[in-house]
């Protein structure tokens, strides 16, 4: 099949379109709303069987989707930044159903102050739920996530739901040349949903989601909710080789793009990381053994496969496209966590912050970057983390600050005050 | 469960909903749903909100034959679309026989329904969900100790308003902010009269799209009196006026029960201790006489 040029929103309501989604529960935020637009688009013009219902909040859109997929349907629904925190209690609730859904995110920045473009706060604010979690680099990833992540959520060794993210601008509004898979080999490669037991029919009664009581109980079922999520790595790599092999895609755990003899290596998330990729291009051509490895399962950690293809790494340069208030970069936390103690780790895990609100990363940052990280290699220590923040971006917020504050001076009700009172603050 | 409720002895001989739970003695909820559970019958899934009720079933117990699911306080409405939703698509493809279908039934407490919940409750209404609301409404946050909410009466005394003068606020009108969504029916009933809350859940039960229902539940625990009076303070609530039986049917709300001659409300608050502060010496008469002006005014409009 010819490729198609789609944004990333379409891809993933074609992903949906191919998973043959049963139920479609909505609520509209921006940059997510041109999914369900599609999707509307094709359900009322019957070019897709199902049923899509708009909720009045991403609260009570997650617990309609958790719903219906514990009653036994095939769910697909979409959110992005405040919508998912929205609907964070409900995100954690119906990963303890182990209701099997997929949730598409459309990353984006979080309020305050509130913003439209990407980062990775939104969906890493998740990252504990239960949901596991698929990371896109580019549009065909979209359409070619969604279809595993069903697999991954279906599977009865694993039943949970699935997030899959995609940046919100970047790829949400970007075209791309897409590969739609045909209909037929989506089917086969991802058969209707058996939800076995784990349904709502009158003549076999059950009780889901039910209180416990006592932490023995409840340790007992998060545990279960843990050692599924643990699986799922294994499960993955196995519907990632059956992917490749019918539809020719590699679409593995990690992405480890010329890092075999790398001796630094970028470590991100997400569309920037085709960023990253350009870069060591550039790198490479300037003579410097520079790579790029991209975890595009965040949930469950593969700690064991980041760590092999880390083996023999010197530094690595982990580019947080999110930031823990207070702590830092989140993806270094947890490199950090995973790489201690591991003989043969990389010596050197150097943190940098950007790409916040879409702010854009520079070739010339990731050469920094690289060079930063060498440096730290060869002087053995690890450097502070970095901000990323340019002076001409620092220039530029002068500029607004000086209009913020002649604004806030000429029509200040305090300095009009003052006017008629001849320079008197009476307050 | 088809024939027609006239009277008491057409009432469920069968009682459907298990023994042993841990609500507490007298719970006036407990003895709303019994009955409902009666009438509505094993399937049903029940959708819950946070609230006492979601006691019922803690692993491995449960006391209903029939299915329930818990949601979270806000958004039992919206886990009742999906199931419906999911159930409608399930027929439509065949997928479900019918004769496995579900009544979908909402149960939450005042807090959800006065409160956190009532977004969710106007979506579903809106979108004219095919289903039953229940909600067991004893005029507090009852599983949390009994702070005041939106449900609370005038005066009453609770964990958050201990004054001598109680609970500020007036307690909300749910009905008429049900109603004025003009859903399939909506009612309000109460365990201490069996006939009239059978005859509107059975009403309920064969109707399609939104049935709501409010159940006035006297709660020994949070309104402070002896469980053995649960009954007597219910009839009370509703020989006094304080609490009017009545139905939201096609555009009309009628009441099925009109009281002719009202006992002075004081009848109904002096068996509780949460109003016992109205009647202690040097406390001035006003708050009582404040709540009976209330009430006349209320039943001066209906009859």
């Amino acid at each position: 099949m010819a490729a198609t040029l789609l944004t990333g929103n379409v891809a993933a309501a074609w992903g949906a379109r191919l998973a043959r989604v049963d139920y479609i529960p909505a609520f509209p935020i921006t940059p997510q709303t041109e999914i369900i637009e599609t999707l509307g688009g094709w359900l009322d013009g019957g070019d897709m069987e199902g049923r899509m219902v708009t909720l009045e909040s991403e609260h009570s859109m997650l617990t309609a989707a958790g719903a219906a997929a514990a009653t036994g349907v095939r769910v697909f629904s979409a959110t992005s930044s405040q919508g998912l925190l929205h609907a964070m209690e409900m995100i954690y609730t119906v990963a303890g159903w182990r209701a099997p859904f997929v949730l598409v995110n459309v990353s984006r920045g979080l309020s305050a102050p509130i913003t439209l473009e990407a980062d990775h706060n939104d969906v890493l604010a998740a990252r504990d739920s239960g949901f596991l979690q698929i990371h896109c680099a580019d549009c065909q990833e979209v359409v070619d996530g969604i279809l595993m992540a069903y697999r991954l959520a279906e599977d009865p060794t694993v039943r949970l739901p699935v997030m899959v993210n995609l940046d919100g601008f970047y790829l949400s509004f970007t075209r791309e040349p897409v590969n739609l898979p045909d209909p037929a080999a989506a089917s086969e490669f991802l058969p209707p949903f058996d939800p076995g037991m784990i349904r709502f029919a009158a003549s076999a009664p059950a009780s889901q989601a039910v209180a416990v009581l006592g932490g023995s109980p409840y340790s007992y079922f998060r545990y279960e909710t843990h050692l599924a999520a643990q699986r799922a790595v294994t499960v993955y790599s196995g519907i990632a080789a059956e992917f490749r092999a019918r539809f020719g895609r590699d679409r593995g755990v990690v992405e480890a793009y010329r890092c075999d003899d790398a001796e630094v290596v970028f470590y991100m998330i997400g569309s920037f990381a085709t960023k990253a990729r350009e870069a060591v291009d550039r790198l490479r051509d300037a003579g410097h053994r520079v790579g790029l490895l991209r975890p595009r399962l965040l949930r469950p950690y593969p700690a064991d496969i980041i760590a092999d293809a880390l083996q023999g790494v010197q530094g690595v340069a982990v580019i947080d496209q999110n930031l823990s208030m207070g702590q830092g970069g989140v993806l270094h936390t947890e490199l950090c966590a995973a790489l201690y103690g591991r003989p043969q780790a990389p010596v050197v895990l150097a943190s940098f912050i950007g790409g916040l609100g879409g702010r854009e990363i520079a070739p010339e940052e990731f050469y920094q970057m690289a060079a930063v990280t060498r440096e730290a290699v060869a002087t053995g220590r690890t450097p502070p983390p970095r901000l990323l923040y340019t002076e001409d971006e620092l220039r530029e917020i002068r500029k607004l600050q000086s209009i913020a504050l002649v604004e806030r001076d000429e029509t200040s009700p305090i300095r009009e005050r003052q006017q008629h009172t001849g320079g008197r603050d009476e307050a | 469960m088809s024939d027609i409720i006239r009277r008491m002895k057409d009432l469920p001989s069968t009682h459907l909903l298990g023994t042993g739970t841990p609500m507490c003695s007298g719970c006036g909820a407990l003895e709303a749903l019994h009955q409902i559970y009666d009438v509505l019958g094993e399937k049903t899934v029940f959708v819950n909100a946070a609230g006492c009720m979601t006691l019922l079933s803690a692993y491995p117990f449960t006391p209903f034959r029939g299915s329930w699911l818990y949601t979270a306080m806000a958004s039992a409405p919206a886990g009742a679309q999906g199931v419906r939703d999911a159930l409608d698509i399930l027929l439509q493809q065949g997928r479900l026989p019918s004769a496995d279908d579900l009544q979908v039934v909402v149960l939450t407490g005042d807090g959800s329904a006065y409160g956190m919940g009532m977004s969710a409750t106007s979506g579903a209404l809106d979108r004219d969900l095919d289903f039953i609301y229940i909600c067991y409404d004893n005029e507090g946050y009852g599983n949390t100790g009994q702070q005041y909410s939106s449900a609370t009466p005038h005066g009453a005394a609770t964990a958050t308003s201990r004054g001598s003068r109680g609970y500020p606020g007036y307690k909300k009108d749910l009905f008429s902010i049900w109603a004025a969504h003009r859903p399939s029916y909506v009612a309000t009933v109460i365990g201490s009269e069996p006939l009239d809350l059978a005859k509107k859940i059975e009403k309920a039960r064969d109707m399609k799209g939104p049935r709501m229902i409010i159940a006035l539940s006297p709660c020994p625990t949070g309104w402070d009196y002896d469980p053995r009076d649960s009954v007597e303070i219910g009839k009370l609530a509703v020989k006094t006026g304080v609490w009017p039986l009545k139905e939201y049917v096609n555009g009309q709300v009628v009441h099925t029960r009109i009281p002719r001659e009202r006992p002075p409300v004081q009848d109904y608050l002096r068996r509780q201790g949460r109003f016992s502060h109205l009647f202690q010496a040097g406390q001035e008469p006003s708050l009582v006489d404040d709540i009976q002006q209330r009430v006349d005014d209320y039943w001066k409009e209906v009859v």
